[in-house]
């Protein structure tokens, strides 16, 4: 449910928490407590002040029915518990209790301890120390006590009773005692009250805190773990769903990224070591087949060289050597492939390359009826390439094109010309992102093998998307969706939703809207929203600026190859010759192009015809 | 002493030794066959011999390896290298190493005939230098010795690099010696790639053979020596300078260099 980093942070926050808000409610609970009972504490200051000052003339008068009259009835208020007036000796004058009246005090009691503990008694207090708040025994409730003291004034001695000397400060001391119930009932209730909504307030927090957590920590993190293990166990396909865009989203984005060029890298590895299996495989093969070979060729010529007067068995003799002769081709072009050495490259003449290779295959031609055209740009600059290699290429692509051709006749036709590229056409975006680091590779749908750009596209209140072709200038856009020229056209990232519209820039060339995403760490790129047109802008590959290339066109009008093929056609041991083939000539071509730093496309159409296209760079012209 | 050549062919595939026999005893040679090149060795210590053939690829002691412990023992039998890994590499380093010819499997009778013609030749040449040496009769020169300053693949042709990066590519003397008269020289074209180690001159001679003679370096072809076509005689009064057959842009220079030897340091 949780991880244990979620587990972790809301039990280090739940206690936090706990120790915040108890302590809060603790010192609130206090400070109420205080508030209460020195609210009590006036109220029986005042009711004392009040029982003295309406004692105060019967007393003068001398009046005791009277003040036992007012004490008695002041008594009966349910929250005062005793009101006694003691006399300066201790003794009881006058109560609320009838019966204690002449009993003696101690002068140890609590409610005299405040001012007899000095020797000589005190005479004034002030009113904290007047008080005292005591229990008759530990199961009953409080009782606060208060002590007035009772003070000599000129009206007392003056008085006609002469009960008392001038000399005297204290007459006496007014003890009233308040049971304090009601305020501990309060007291308690709030404290409860705090104490509950401390507790709702800490569980509330911890849910919201866990809820948090959960949905920004551990179920992030629980994704992450997932998929790390997925990965260590070998399932490199897996890809964490979007995380949002803090720390963990961008981790996962990483993740995914690693994962994905871990994907390739292995790939690649998977591929090279296949290339140098496959190399040593070969090499083993030309080794063992040779040595054979040499039997059936020597044999054969030693044969032939015996019956030179048989005729039928020289010619059945010589078929035998023939092909024996093109085994040991076969070998070697095997053996080539092995070891894709390093081109050993010259200038040379494109033109004159391909009429050699023409001159090998002319033959074959000409039996299966097949016209060649040729188109050579007599103006070509030399190129730098291994001319060997090169004619290897075009031997085959020609012996390919015949064999495609078939034995019904038909037309091959080769061109070159110098172009000169912008990147434009062979710079593929291989990263794309939107503005909030969407990620709009999209690897499901792939053009040419290579994966597309996916946005979303809302156009005349339609909504759908579009995958672009990753190659710079090339417009094989797969649209899920009609866009109407001249229709206003929104791009955005299908993710996010975020646009992908560049408002102030227009088409250079129709002037339509232009979307731009950013291709790390090579800049911006652009596009033309408009479907009929092929305006792209790449500034930061334009700059690397124009290169010249020669092109090679070689078309054929055979069968053509199927759709689902063509994306295979140049890895090793596809075939699609059966028998025939060896699976390898292509993707000899494609080494042999590749280690030219040039590269080769294919465009077919069943039943029309295939046309290999391949740029060479002409390197520098000096 | 019999007029029969002894070759020792060293491979560890029967069917191949079976083959050379054959071809042997087509023209009369005497064939002595072993299966590793450690029983050739043994072979070697007891028995003459006027040329050794010998596969590259072998279990334990290979061609290369061979070639090494020759040298080591001062064994100065010519060797030709076979091998079913026909590469250029390999071609260059067995004559680098010290052989005299290299033969891609499968080779055809005539293919290898006219190699083992020369080996032989090449061997009677060394005899006759033996015994002039010992004789110290100082019988006019056998053959012109390639000039100091140049470099030379194998004994076949040689590479001398001219100003301005331009080389200049011919064949030697000995290799001329080695055949017999020359009925047709045939040359690339101008333009064409010279590949170090792949053909660069194809004699005919009067026996019907075709030898081949490998490229020391390679490069384009900027220029060929016309005169040749005229007068053939040119090559042979003249091997190291009038004689001359290409001029090339050498393609990679320091690449190729590894695999010539110096003519300085050749004896004559």
């Amino acid at each position: 449910m949780f991880t244990r980093i979620g587990l972790k942070l809301i039990i280090a926050v739940g206690l936090i928490t706990i120790i915040i808000i108890g302590g809060f409610s603790y010192f609130n609970i206090q400070s109420q407590k205080e508030e209460l009972l020195s609210q009590a504490e006036l109220t029986a200051n005042k009711l004392s002040d009040a029982i003295k000052n309406s004692s105060h003339s019967s007393m003068l008068l001398n009046k005791r029915d009277q003040i036992h009259a007012i004490i008695n009835t002041v008594g009966q208020e349910p929250i005062i518990r005793e009101i006694r007036l003691l006399n300066k000796e201790g003794m009881v004058m006058f109560s609320s209790k009838a019966e204690l009246i002449g009993e003696m005090v101690d002068k140890k009691a609590e409610s005299c301890y405040a001012c007899h503990t000095a020797n000589e008694p005190l005479e004034r207090l002030p009113m904290k120390e007047r008080m005292r708040i005591y229990k008759i025994h530990p199961d009953s409730t409080r009782i606060l006590g208060i002590i007035n003291p009772i003070y000599n004034e000129k009206s007392c001695w003056e008085a006609d009773c002469h009960a008392h000397p001038e000399e005297q400060t204290v007459l006496g001391v007014l003890d009233v005692t308040i049971c304090l119930r009601d305020v501990d009932q309060q007291i308690n209730s709030s404290e409860s009250r705090s104490i509950i909504l401390a507790i709702i307030t800490i569980i509330a927090l911890s849910f919201i805190i866990g809820f948090f957590v959960r949905r920004w920590v551990a179920r992030p993190v629980k994704e992450l773990v997932k998929a790390t293990k997925q990965v260590s166990a070998g399932n490199l396909n897996y890809t964490i769903n979007e995380l949002g865009n803090d720390e963990l989203g961008i981790l996962a984005g990483s993740f995914n990224n690693m994962t994905r060029k871990l994907v390739e890298a292995r790939l690649q590895l998977f591929q090279s070591d296949k290339m140098a299996s496959l190399g040593r495989l070969a090499a083993g093969v030309a080794h063992e087949i040779n040595n054979p070979l040499t039997g059936v060729l020597t044999y054969s010529s030693f044969l032939l060289k015996r019956v030179k007067e048989n005729k039928e068995l020289r010619e059945d003799l010589k078929v035998i050597v023939r092909e024996t002769k093109r085994s040991r081709e076969i070998v070697k072009s095997l053996l080539d492939f092995a070891r894709q050495s390093v081109p050993k490259k010259h200038n040379a003449n494109i033109n004159e390359i391909i009429n050699n290779a023409i001159e090998v295959v002319d033959n074959q031609l000409s039996l299966k009826n097949i016209k060649l055209e040729e188109h050579l740009d007599s103006s070509l600059p030399k190129a730098t390439l291994d001319a060997n290699q090169i004619q290897q290429v075009f031997i085959n692509l020609l012996v390919n094109a015949t064999d495609a051709i078939g034995d019904n006749g038909g037309k091959i036709s080769i061109d070159t010309t110098l172009i000169s590229l912008s990147p434009l056409g062979l710079a593929q975006i291989k990263t794309a992102v939107c503005p909030k680091r969407h990620d709009l590779i999209d690897n499901e749908v792939k053009i040419n093998g290579m994966s597309t750009i996916k946005v979303k596209v809302i156009s005349n209140g339609n909504e759908g998307y579009i995958n672009f072709d990753p190659i710079y200038g090339k417009h094989r856009h797969k649209y899920g969706i009609e866009i109407k020229q001249g229709k206003d056209v929104q791009v955005s990232c299908p993710k996010c939703n975020m646009s992908l519209m560049e408002k102030e820039a227009s088409c250079h060339k129709c002037n339509s809207k232009v979307y731009e995403f950013e291709v790390p760490p090579q800049g911006m790129f652009r596009g033309c929203t408009n479907p009929e047109c092929d305006w792209g802008e790449w500034e930061d590959v334009d700059e690397v600026g124009y290169k010249d290339f020669v092109e090679i066109k070689i078309s054929d009008t055979g069968n053509g190859i199927l759709k689902e093929d063509l994306p295979r056609i140049f890895e090793p041991f596809y075939s699609t010759k059966g028998q025939k083939g060896t699976g390898l000539g292509l993707a000899v071509i494609w080494g042999i192009v590749d280690n030219h730093n040039g590269t080769i496309n294919v465009e077919s159409e069943l039943g029309k015809g295939t046309t290999f296209i391949i740029h060479l760079p002409v390197q520098s012209k000096s | 002493m019999i007029n029969q050549e002894k070759i020792l062919i060293i491979d560890d595939e029967q069917v191949i030794l079976d083959a050379v026999s054959k071809i042997a005893s087509l023209e009369g040679w005497k064939i002595v066959a072993v299966l590793n090149a450690q029983n050739g060795l043994n072979k070697l210590s007891c028995n003459q011999y006027s040329l050794i053939l010998s596969d590259i690829m072998m279990p334990e002691l290979d061609g290369f390896q061979l070639l090494e412990e020759l040298y080591n023992r001062h064994i100065d039998i010519p060797v030709i290298m076979i091998t079913g890994y026909s590469t250029v590499e390999n071609a260059v380093k067995s004559l680098h190493k010290g052989a005299i010819d290299f033969i891609p499997k499968p080779f055809t009778i005539d293919e290898i005939t006219s190699s083992i013609n020369r080996g032989l030749k090449y061997r009677n040449i060394q005899v006759r230098l033996e015994e002039a040496e010992k004789c110290g009769t100082n019988e006019s020169v056998i053959y012109v010795p390639c000039p100091p300053k140049y470099k030379r693949l194998g004994y076949m042709s040689w590479m001398n690099l001219e100003n301005e990066g331009v080389a200049v590519v011919g064949v030697t003397d000995l290799f001329l010696e080695t055949i017999e008269d020359t009925l047709k020289v045939e040359l690339l074209e101008v333009e064409e790639l010279l590949i170090q180690g792949n053909s660069c001159v194809k004699f005919e001679t009067n026996d019907g053979l075709i030898h081949t003679c490998l490229a020391p370096l390679g490069g384009r072809i900027v220029e060929r020596n016309e005169r040749i076509f005229a007068t053939p005689s040119l090559l042979e009064k003249d091997p190291f300078f009038e004689g001359w057959l290409y001029r090339i842009i050498p393609s990679d220079y320091e690449y190729d260099m590894k695999y010539l030897n110096s003519c300085s340091s050749d004896r004559m």
